[in-house]
């Protein structure tokens, strides 16, 4: 690995793909950032009955995956990262 | 049989009009008789864009309340005899005229033309519903941005839940010499974004502008924009017709700027 690899910057091109990309699940599944945010709180108290879990640093976000019937043979998935802190039994 | 094909973008300013003007003189080029109906009615513009502003008496607001005959409305071209344009009115709004009435007016023109071309206003409100509601046919046009190629792709979620089953793109506005520094999306990011069959691409060009000030549509006349539209028509005629090759527009300092960008991406590398 070069030194010059620091440098190297994100052409415009990627940077508007990478956007896009994000940009059109959510504007396709039409779900707005204030709906991200129940769903979120929703399942977080659903978890928190079993186990304890970091809210604070959960991540939910909608995005793709392959081989889907969609327009692009994707379709969307909803993702979910809780960290556990304590497992109850 | 006639196809009704409707011109939308969802974004303004992408080059509907342009298309729509271009698309209907080209295939009227090709002997086919076109009727090129503006659906934006309040901020009609296809009618400068084709010349044929001093011309205009009647409009399609005037046909669908019945103050004057279908014939009397359509304005016949300067230059190609199969090729006529029916304005919108300029002093109404949107809402004045509904899908079914669209629809009414589009069949009774269906006899008469091969191809009845509508450019779509922009927006996705009732002039859009009204401009879609007859069509065959859509072609989305948009350019190689991130806020068009966002509101392509609304348009194209409406358009297929109006079952509008055959939707093409048009890229329009590509600049070669930013895909070459990575600085534009290339085709095949849009398409890949879209995901819709490509039916044609638009270089940025000039001449698009001096057409437009000459009220002259460029199709057929030698330039690179005139170029591509006659392609897009020859395609919706069902032709085969090759992509155009835009990198052949290299001059000597291109490749030597370009070998030396490669170059330094190698050793980044």
């Amino acid at each position: 690995m070069s030194i010059l690899n620091i440098f190297r910057r994100k052409t415009s091109r990627q940077i508007a793909k990478d956007r896009l990309k994000i940009l059109l699940i959510s504007d396709r599944v039409n779900c707005s950032p204030e709906m991200m945010e129940l769903i979120k709180n929703d399942i977080a108290e659903v978890i928190s009955k079993y186990m304890k879990i970091d809210t604070s640093n959960m991540d939910i976000q909608i995005s793709k995956t392959a081989g889907g019937t969609g327009r692009n043979g994707k379709v969307p998935v909803l993702y979910a990262n809780i960290p556990i802190l304590d497992l109850r039994n | 049989m006639s196809e009704v094909i409707v011109v939308t973008s969802g974004k303004g300013g992408v080059g509907k009009t342009t298309t729509s003007a271009n698309v209907g003189t080209g295939l009227a080029e090709m002997g086919k008789s076109v009727v090129l109906i503006d659906a934006d009615i309040g901020l009609r513009n296809l009618d400068v864009v084709m010349g044929l502003e001093n011309r205009i008496v009647y409009n399609l607001v005037d046909v669908i309340e019945g103050n004057c005959r279908l014939k009397q409305a359509l304005i016949k071209d300067k230059r190609h005899a199969g090729l006529y344009l029916m304005p919108a009115a300029q002093t109404r709004d949107k809402n004045c005229i509904t899908p079914e009435q669209m629809i009414k007016l589009i069949d009774s023109l269906r006899e008469q033309f091969d191809y009845i071309i509508l450019d779509c206003p922009a927006g996705i409100e009732q002039g859009f519903q009204n401009a879609i509601a007859g069509a065959d046919h859509a072609v989305v046009v948009t350019t190689p941005e991130v806020s068009a190629i966002r509101d392509a792709d609304r348009i194209i979620g409406l358009l297929e839940a109006n079952e509008i089953r055959k939707i093409d793109l048009v890229i329009n506005r590509l600049r070669h010499d930013l895909i070459r520094r990575g600085e534009m999306m290339t085709v095949d990011d849009v398409l890949d974004i879209l995901g819709l069959p490509l039916l044609g691409v638009v270089p940025d060009d000039e001449n698009v502008v001096i057409a437009t000030n000459q009220g002259e549509p460029l199709v057929g006349k030698g330039s690179m924009a005139g170029q591509a539209f006659y392609n897009i028509c020859r395609r919706l005629a069902g032709k085969e017709v090759p992509f155009m090759d835009f990198s052949k527009n290299v001059t000597i300092w291109t490749r030597v700027s370009g070998l030396f960008r490669k170059s330094l991406q190698e050793e980044r590398a």
